[in-house]
């Protein structure tokens, strides 16, 4: 760890960033007054060469709440930046945008709820100003849109400028389902705040604890045993599958494509219930522990696994047939959302989004945990950046995911060790951990006190630095389109709000 | 276009009866007994788990089904049934089969996510797909709460989040039905309460029916549903 005082973060920061090839992973607060009487900025760099992550420090003095914003050297970090402004209250100078991020203007100015000074459970009202992002001219107008939709999607309002039929400029005012987890999770030991850590996302439970998991195992000092291992990231890629194949099946809906979207969410479906076989759950929570996993597999259940396989992967080529023989909406498809490469590479990007624009980032290669090394499966990435190259990432990540299940069932079935789970003994520290979600890389940074509780959590999922990036891949397409863009990049909303 | 035809044409009709029953390992009513009980209550995260030693109740509206009362209490276990709200616990299953004589009319929902982390969202999604077919029982997702007869929240509800519910739950025509949908709409315990929560859907507006689960499987939505309709109906009289 690199500790610097706070006016030298800007410039350090840059030196680890070089050029944006060492990936800002996340940039957060801790509130550290009761330890080191100061107020500290994290932020967490890729180092793809080490497969590990830099770690950069800055303190804050007493008087001092301002620091030189990064987001002019490193634009990934804006975003970062209005959630520290909010959450703790440290400003940074310089910014070109520094509307609240986290909360919205029923929270009076100056209340900074992660500071250690704010309770919990404080009740508080007022009123700040909140405005949206707007272009103005001769003949513009704006569509206002949510944060209540008229399908079943989570909330969040999208205000479009538009010129005519073309979209302008698209701001969206996420963060209205942010439940302050992370201050939830504050005083209780990692076993304790293990159900909310899988309550964070729906769709990215897996992702979550397990990466949550790993903070605290690192903490502790122990390893996971193998089996235990070989399950989790079992989990990991079923989780993975049946977001993509779900996705795959929801892209249609942006363009009224019946017949796909029937057979899509017939063969989500099939992976729903398998994976309540797996684990008693439809969205594979309550196997994982700090520690390893509750409970086995036994060999009845990968058969059904397995059996439930050979009919997903027939439908899903039948799915990709479909798509594949289908003009109109291959008419729809290209062109439409074009994210470029230095775009995704500025925002720090993640996953399928950042991948189908030629950036060559998989946290599965890119770190080490589980047993990926060990496993046989091809990084896939796009170079042109549009709604195809999103579907043409997701299909091929499907076909190494269908191989990598088999692969893991195989591992699973000759590895003869019992032992599931070890004791993790709770201890103050801090680590990170990372995952590969279906939709990117997914950070927790978990820092514990002397009594093993935690201190301060960051959870930084895979969605966050791509919404961003969804904004910019929209300008100059067309309104109608809008759905089918969003759908491409198929972000939660629940994870960054948390 | 050739392979949409083949499809079409081969793969029929795929929707099935609904079935309350899960897999082997699916987390439903908590049953037996145990002499730690008191470890139960202090483990559950939700305060679902209540006990003075000899006996316990579960407060299926909080419960999040994450088993850990069951691992920590040996003879505790749980059922594979969807729990039900209590009052169509008799009904069931058999309602969906009478529907169509019940209804006499459709019911029209609306969904709105009062801060929900998207699982509870995405099983409603879940129920328009051809194996659980919700139109069939004459039940449609509307695109306003104008068209609506009920709407179905999801979530703990947020500060973020709580004017939207009020003024969708305002905007609708009466008689008009709320469901609370879900552990953290029902019971508003899965996340503690914190500077970013109000709480349970019914401290915002008020709830006709709770439908336990974390999240709620498909069927459970359904059965929950059908009931809605037999309410509404009543109301109408």
């Amino acid at each position: 760890m690199i500790k610097v005082k706070a006016d030298a973060l800007q410039g350090t920061a840059n030196i680890l960033n070089k050029n944006g090839n060492h990936a800002l992973l996340a940039m957060f607060g801790a509130d550290e007054r009761a330890t080191s009487g100061k107020l500290a900025i994290y932020c967490l760099f890729a180092h793809p060469d080490k497969r590990d992550v830099d770690i950069l420090k800055a303190e804050f003095d007493k008087n001092e709440d301002s620091y030189e914003s990064l987001t002019s050297v490193i634009p990934a970090s804006a975003w970062y930046e209005r959630e520290i402004f909010d959450m703790f209250g440290l400003k940074p100078k310089n910014h070109p945008d520094l509307r609240p991020l986290v909360l919205h203007e029923n929270f009076p100015e100056g209340f900074h709820p992660l500071l250690k000074t704010e309770p919990v459970d404080k009740q508080i009202r007022g009123t700040r100003e909140y405005e949206m992002a707007v272009s103005k001219g001769e003949g513009l107008f704006e569509v206002p849109v949510g944060p209540i939709h008229a399908g079943i999607i989570e909330p969040g309002h999208f205000r479009f400028s538009q010129a005519g039929e073309s979209m302008l400029q698209l701001d969206a005012k996420l963060f209205f389902t942010h439940r302050g987890i992370e201050k939830a999770m504050e005083g209780k030991t990692p076993f304790e705040a293990l159900a909310m850590a899988e309550r964070i996302c729906g769709a990215c439970s897996i992702a979550n604890t397990w990466s949550y998991c790993q903070a605290v195992e690192k903490i502790a000092g122990v390893t996971v045993p193998k089996k235990a291992e070989i399950i989790r990231t079992l989990l990991l890629e079923m989780e993975r599958l049946y977001n993509h194949v779900g996705d795959l099946g929801n892209i249609p809906a942006g363009v009224g494509f019946s017949p796909a979207i029937s057979l899509g969410n017939k063969l989500k479906e099939l992976l729903m219930r398998c994976n309540e076989v797996v684990t008693g759950n439809r969205f594979l929570r309550g196997m994982l522990i700090p520690g390893g996993v509750k409970f086995d597999l036994t060999e009845e259940i990968v058969t059904q696994v397995l059996a439930t396989l050979e009919d997903v992967e027939k439908g899903f080529l039948d799915l990709v047939q479909m798509m594949e023989e289908q003009d109109e909406f291959k008419d729809r498809i290209r062109t439409t959302g074009i994210l470029r490469y230095s775009t995704a590479k500025d925002l720090a990007m993640v996953g399928v989004g950042a991948r189908a624009s030629g950036i060559k980032a998989d946290s599965r290669k890119d770190f080490k945990y589980g047993i990926y090394d060990e496993l046989d499966f091809a990084l896939i990435t796009k170079e042109v950046g549009d709604v195809e190259a999103r579907i043409q990432v997701r299909i091929e990540e499907t076909k190494e995911t269908l191989k990598l299940v088999r692969q893991l069932i195989e591992k699973w079935r000759t590895t003869l060790d019992v032992q599931l789970i070890c004791e993790v003994p709770l201890k103050a520290g801090q680590a990170w951990g990372v995952t590969e979600s279906a939709r990117g890389n997914n950070v927790h940074w978990i820092t514990l006190d002397d009594n093993g509780k935690i201190d301060r959590i960051f959870i930084r999922s895979a969605s966050y630095p791509n919404w961003p990036g969804v904004a910019i891949a929209t300008n100059g397409d067309i309104i109608p389109d809008f759905p089918l863009i969003n759908k491409s990049f198929e972000l939660c909303y629940a994870c960054i709000d948390r | 276009m050739f392979k949409v035809l083949e499809s079409i044409y081969k793969n029929k009709i795929v929707t099935e009866d609904i079935s309350t029953t899960g897999s082997d390992r699916m987390r439903g009513k908590i049953e037996g007994t145990s002499d730690v009980l008191g470890a139960c209550e202090t483990i559950c995260p939700a305060k679902a788990f209540e006990t003075d030693g000899n006996q316990y109740a579960i407060d299926y509206k909080k419960c999040l089904f994450c088993g850990e009362c069951v691992r920590a209490a040996q003879g505790l276990s749980h059922s594979h049934e969807d729990v039900l709200p209590e009052f169509i616990a008799a009904t069931q299953v058999a309602v969906a089969k009478e529907i169509t004589n019940k209804l006499g009319r459709s019911l029209n929902v609306r969904h709105v996510d009062a801060g929900s982390c998207n699982a509870c969202d995405f099983e409603m999604g879940a129920l328009s797909n051809p194996i659980y077919d919700l139109h069939r029982f004459g039940v449609s997702f509307v695109a306003s709460p104008r068209h609506a007869d009920l709407i179905m929240v999801t979530g703990t509800v947020t500060r973020n989040l709580e004017q939207a519910l009020k003024m969708t739950y305002e905007a609708m025509p009466e008689p008009r039905l709320v469901m609370a949908c879900g552990a953290c709409a029902a019971g508003g315990e899965t996340y503690g309460s914190t500077y970013a929560i109000v709480g349970a859907v019914s401290e915002v507006v008020p709830v006709d029916i709770y439908i336990p689960g974390c999240p709620p499987r498909p069927s459970t939505m359904i059965v929950g549903l059908l009931a809605a309709a037999d309410l509404l109906k009543e109301r109408m009289k």
